[in-house]
């Protein structure tokens, strides 16, 4: 019996058959990549209610500690318990609509649900207590928050930028008063100022792009 | 009649379409977009809290016998590790197995967790509301308890007795203190507790008592006394006597294996040599060299030498060890005496047996179990199961919904200890308050709760009952502690201060973990040497069968915790399993190899159990370990082994005469992590003798590697040779600067008790696999325990080696590795990077110490959610396809820097400290700072007993060993 497909033509479908099968996985890897993506850098993450960095920092001059209280002590920087917030809206716009689920959430004993903004995966151990001790200052990884109405991400988080830190950290470095300082700027001298800090912390550059850092 | 069709009718055609459908649309489903994290923040944040900083709470667990003092590490709420409590005696910082192991049984979720009657499920209130029944004098009611030390729970149980007169309280555990409690009549004409104190031990005799398997406290002095001064190595000596090998036999510097009938032979040889007017018996006479020679020594350090008796043995056997620390002149040097422990419970198994007697007459109403469970755990004679249906009302408080929960009408769910407020004693008496880590996660109940309803008060909590007790017999409020006060105000007044006073001595006791002055006070006790005449005793005929706890899950409570029943047992290194253990003789004799199945005849009881041969076991005698065979353990105790229990009476408890074994042609699979059981001329265990060492301290680590090191090596010249190793590289030495991080393991300390393997997988969130997965050799135990045997299988040494990763400065697996996920960091350390590591296994092929696990499967569950509670945060867990191995706890290290660089100070010695080395009874791991001349793991490295595994491979281990050092006498002389 003759055979149906000639050689060229069995290598066409073998060909197309391969294509077919190389574009059904490109498109699901392009369209896992895209669901899988956090919420982009400089994208505002809504929240209840909508807490405003820029009025509490920005216009009321709130430290970042008074409600980041462990970001000193823990590698957790801490989220303040409602009875926090209620040190002044007990007393403050304790009318406004938008502090509803505040006062439910005192109310009910139910806590506040806040989305997450910064986000690390999880096998990235990250100390906040460390880098604050060491002069990292709190803009220097989430921007101008005096600025920010609701927050967003303006760094990556990823690997290469923690690196371009680790590696060259007299970059980055300012001196301990003014780590909660929103209003810090690298001076014109940073290089050397920063070295001159590396050694007041005794930061040991060499060791800090080790794996062991950050993965265990 | 014909079916009628399906309607409508399925082609397979339509089937297939719909199949396809479906799936893909499962697919997309599947597919979801990940779902944003949330923040939530307390309302109002406790006051000590600061988030993801661990806190640490001290309690105590009486986990198999009497307490021992915990600190306990909350993670946010969660408890997550135990360590020992330093102030606590019976710890002293060490932990076992047990302890270290509670975390998981916590959060098992297998535990029960609803109140059941009938089988259905009910309610504490439905409960509550049938306690009314109770007739006046309570004549019906029995309460079983286990063995009770907590002084809240015993008055309890007293206020309940007074309450109604007629009821009976009745204390049992399969593995009891009775034997001991009888001999001490015996011997002092009271029951007795005795204070052993090794640490001033120069010479110790044990008649079969495994001190060093069983308990913390007893391993910690005898190690002490060993370790000598200033690293100068002193060991004392001893003797041990038993039929089957245990760790305290695996220590011995001389051990006898004899029958256990014949271990009071050896008694009585040994108490004649001393001059102790007792008669002889027949059977000391093939060891009549041993007997004299330990007498000798046992004579020769007078006050400074200590005779024990174990368990198993007959009261007679106490008796005569009391007889013999008299006439040596022990007491108040080695032995003390204290009131008992369990005052009410001195023969427990007689005390089950007239409970049983009782219920089988029909006189018992209402039985309350508290804890314990006698229808799977009671000798198999007391009938306790049959006799339980005749008892209209049972309640049964327990952890799980285990045998006794099933054949009892109520079952109530237990709060675990680290879920509720008790009190208990250490094994000198000192109180531990109990004190929890989380409100009960099921609404679970304890025993105060449940005693308290049945005194009435229905709302009673834990917490009121205990503090209510300590406050009444606080000096400060005990009726009148201040005669002098006159007036009114003056009392209240003196109130608020006694109150005060309470709450400082309340919250002092729960933050050191113990209550000061509550030692049980030492009891003058006067020999009474009329028992001495009793004749020999007779029986042990033919095959001699012996009961012993399971090294792992005790006497079955531990049976549904699954890092337990995958701890290789020390010395059988079995998972999952028990099997009937019996010497190479008996087993050539009766053509029996290991996993063959035997039928098991014993009084007229059949059972089918594996053997497992076991070096150095006494000839005529078998071993089975109690705790396995359960059939309502949970989803990982069922149906593991076989029961020993049907086997066991309540008139011999540890065995007896008579056994017969059949083979019977069956095979049972055993899963072992160890194969391979002689170490064939490469010493990886070094071993020297105390004279030898005297006169050549190197000794131990110069002698040939193996047969032939190197066989072009010239006139033996061991020491260039090792000079020649030590330096050959083909790269220049990396610079060490900051901190080497190192570990040392005392191989003379070690007694494999493998409490470093599960302190490690509770720290390091390792996995269970199973026993089809330890068969095939890929167990995930970062930190495993090897065992050798050396010289005559019938009477081998016994050695222990702790294996973890060795952080070898020439690591093989680092250069054989494709994508960099296992390289050194600055301070030498080998890591493991699991987000790179892409699973090819080349590494662990390459490594030398074969230390290296691997996820051959998702080990790792991640499904159950109270096993994700369990986790220690601080460290990933790992998923299929990634390579793990030690990591000298790297999360302690980055813990340590990071305080000690937050505080403007170095890491200073003894801030990291690894979970093995914390847990280890007898402290023979320490971990350090090379780089550090006077840190300990410094000084421990310029040992001459110091060596490496492997040296010869040049790969420069970081984790080091020290020889060991035997102490055998002359007369009985040995040589490694």
């Amino acid at each position: 019996m003759a055979q149906i497909f000639q050689p060229q033509s069995v290598l066409l479908l073998k060909i197309g058959a391969g294509a077919v099968v190389l574009g059904v996985v490109a498109l699901v890897l392009i369209w896992r990549e895209s669901i899988a993506q956090r919420p982009p850098v400089d994208a505002p993450v809504e929240q209840v209610p909508p807490f405003s960095h820029k009025h509490h920092v920005g216009d009321v001059g709130l430290d970042c500690r008074f409600c980041h209280a462990s970001v000193e002590t823990s590698a957790f920087a801490g989220i303040p318990p409602t009875s926090t917030c209620m040190t002044c809206h007990s007393q403050l716009f304790t009318d406004q609509a938008m502090l509803s689920p505040l006062a439910a959430s005192l109310r009910e004993n139910r806590p506040l649900r806040w989305k997450r903004v910064h986000r690390l995966p999880d096998f990235v151990y990250f100390n906040h207590g460390i880098h604050v001790a060491k002069g990292v200052g709190c803009s220097t990884c989430h921007g101008p928050v005096e600025r920010m109405p609701l927050m967003w991400r303006v760094q990556s988080l990823e690997m290469k930028w923690c690196l371009a830190c680790h590696r060259a950290p007299e970059n980055f470095v300012r001196p301990r008063e003014r780590v909660f300082d929103m209003g810090w700027r690298p001076p014109q001298d940073q290089a050397a100022q920063g070295k001159k800090l590396l050694g007041a912390y005794r930061i040991d550059a060499k060791r800090l792009a080790d794996c062991s850092n950050c993965h265990r | 009649m014909p079916h009628a069709p399906l309607d409508p009718p399925f082609d397979r055609r339509n089937f297939l379409k719909l199949m396809a459908a479906s799936l893909a649309l499962a697919g997309v489903g599947a597919c979801s977009r990940r779902v944003p994290e949330e923040i939530l923040p307390y309302v109002y944040a406790p006051p000590p809290l600061t988030p993801a900083q661990p806190l640490y709470f001290a309690t105590a667990a009486n986990l198999c016998g009497s307490a021992m003092g915990l600190l306990v590490q909350s993670n946010m709420g969660r408890p997550t590790k135990i360590e020992g409590n330093p102030s606590h005696p019976a710890s002293l910082g060490a932990t076992d197995i047990f302890a270290q192991a509670a975390v998981l049984e916590v959060w098992d979720p297998d535990r029960s967790q609803a109140v059941m009657r009938d089988g259905q499920a009910s309610t504490w209130d439905a409960f509550l509301a049938t306690l009314s029944g109770i007739d006046g004098k309570g004549s019906g009611l029995r309460i079983l308890t286990e063995a009770v030390t907590s002084p809240t729970l015993i008055e309890q149980m007293r206020a309940l007795l007074r309450r109604y007169p007629a009821a009976r309280w009745h204390q049992y555990q399969p593995i009891n203190p009775d034997q001991a409690y009888v001999g001490s009549v015996l011997a002092f004409g009271e029951a007795l507790e005795t204070a052993c104190r090794f640490d001033r031990s120069r010479v110790v005799l044990s008649l079969d008592a495994d001190f060093i398997g069983h308990g913390v406290r007893h391993a910690r002095d005898f190690a002490a006394a060993r370790r000598g001064v200033d690293g100068e190595p002193d060991p004392g000596r001893l003797y041990v006597v038993e039929a089957t090998p245990t760790l305290t036999g695996a220590m011995a510097d001389h051990r006898l294996a004899v029958r256990p009938s014949e271990v009071e032979a050896v008694a009585r040889g040994i108490a004649r040599a001393l001059g102790l007017p007792v008669a002889e018996s027949h059977a000391a006479a093939l060891s009549a060299q041993w007997i004299a020679a330990c007498a000798d020594d046992l004579r020769q350090n007078g006050r400074r030498s200590l005779v024990v008796a174990g368990a198993a043995q007959p009261p007679f056997v106490h008796a005569l060890a009391h007889a013999i620390n008299h006439a040596l002149g022990g007491v108040g040097s080695t032995v003390s005496y204290h009131a008992p422990l369990f005052p009410d419970a001195t023969r427990q198994t007689d005390s089950l047996r007239e409970l049983a007697a009782e219920m089988a007459a029909g006189a018992v109403e209402t039985l309350v179990i508290l804890g314990g469970n006698p229808v799977y755990n009671a000798p198999a004679d007391s009938g306790f199961a049959e006799h339980l249906a005749k008892v209209a009302a049972s309640v049964h408080l327990s952890l799980y919904q285990d045998e006794t929960s099933a054949r009892c009408r109520w079952h109530i769910p237990a709060a675990h200890f680290l879920e509720s407020w008790s009190d208990t004693r250490a094994f000198d008496g000192t109180v531990s308050l109990q004190q929890p880590l989380m409100a009960p996660l099921y609404d679970g109940k304890s025993a105060h709760q449940l005693l308290a309803a049945l005194l009435g008060e229905n709302t009673a909590s834990d917490y009121g009952v205990v503090r209510d007790y300590w406050r009444k017999r606080h000096p400060s409020l005990s009726p009148n502690p201040l005669p002098q006060a006159g007036e009114g105000d003056e009392v209240s007044l003196r109130e608020v201060r006694a109150n005060a006073d309470f709450d400082a001595f309340w919250n002092g006791a729960l933050r050191t973990g113990v209550i000061d002055g509550t030692r049980l006070p030492g009891r003058k006790a006067v020999l009474k040497t009329g028992f001495l005449v009793t004749p020999p005793r007779t029986g042990g005929e033919g095959i001699e069968l012996v009961f012993a706890p399971d090294p792992t899950i005790w006497d079955g409570r531990f049976a549904n915790n699954a890092w337990l029943q995958e701890l290789p047992k020390p010395l059988t290194k079995l998972t999952w399993d028990n099997a009937a253990l019996i010497g190479p003789v008996l087993a050539a004799r009766l053509g029996l190899d290991n996993g063959d199945v035997v039928e098991l005849g014993y009084r007229g009881v059949r059972l089918a159990a594996p053997v497992w041969i076991m070096p150095g076991h006494a000839d005529g005698a078998a071993t089975i370990t109690l705790g396995y065979g359960r059939r309502r353990a949970g989803s990982v105790g069922n149906g593991a082994g076989f029961n020993a229990y049907l086997l066991r009476r309540s008139d011999e408890p540890w065995g007896g005469g008579g056994l017969e074994i059949r083979k019977t042609g069956g095979r049972h699979p055993l899963a072992v992590t160890q194969h391979h059981h002689v170490m064939e001329g490469r010493r990886p265990v070094r071993a020297i003798t105390l004279t030898r060492f005297r006169l050549d301290p190197a000794a131990a680590v110069t002698v040939p590697l193996s047969p032939n090191p190197l066989p072009q090596a010239g006139e033996g010249d061991e020491v260039s040779l090792r000079e020649v190793h030590a330096n050959a590289s083909l790269y220049s030495a990396a610079k060490s600067e900051g901190h080497a991080w190192a570990m040392s393991i005392d191989l003379g300390a070690c007694t494999g008790c493998s409490a470093c393997t599960i302190a490690c997988q509770a720290e390091n969130n390792i996995p269970v696999v199973g026993k089809t997965e330890v068969a095939r050799g890929r167990e995930m135990h970062w930190i495993r325990v090897d065992r050798y045997y050396q010289g005559d299988p019938d009477h081998p040494r016994t050695h222990f080696q702790p294996v973890p990763c060795m952080h070898c400065e020439h690591a093989p697996c680092e250069v054989v590795c494709p994508v960099e996920a296992t390289l050194h960091d600055s301070d030498g350390l080998n890591l493991q990077v699991y987000n790179r590591c892409v699973g090819t296994r080349f590494c662990s092929n390459n490594c030398p110490y074969k230390v290296r696990r691997f996820n051959f499967l998702q080990y790792a569950d991640t499904e159950t959610e109270s096993l994700k509670a369990q986790r220690n945060p601080e460290v990933t867990v790992r998923m299929r396809g990634v390579m793990e191995k030690c990591t000298y706890c790297i999360q302690r290290i980055a813990g340590a820097r990071i305080e000690a660089e937050k505080s403007g100070r170095g890491i200073q010695d003894g801030d990291v400290v690894t979970a093995c080395q914390a847990a280890c009874p007898t402290g023979a791991i320490v971990f350090g700072d090379l780089n550090d001349p006077d840190s300990r793991v410094a000084r421990a490295k310029r040992s001459p007993l110091n060596y490496a595994l492997l040296a010869e491979l040049n790969t420069r281990p970081r984790t080091t060993y020290l020889a060991k050092v035997g102490n055998p006498n002359p007369k009985l002389g040995f040589e490694f």
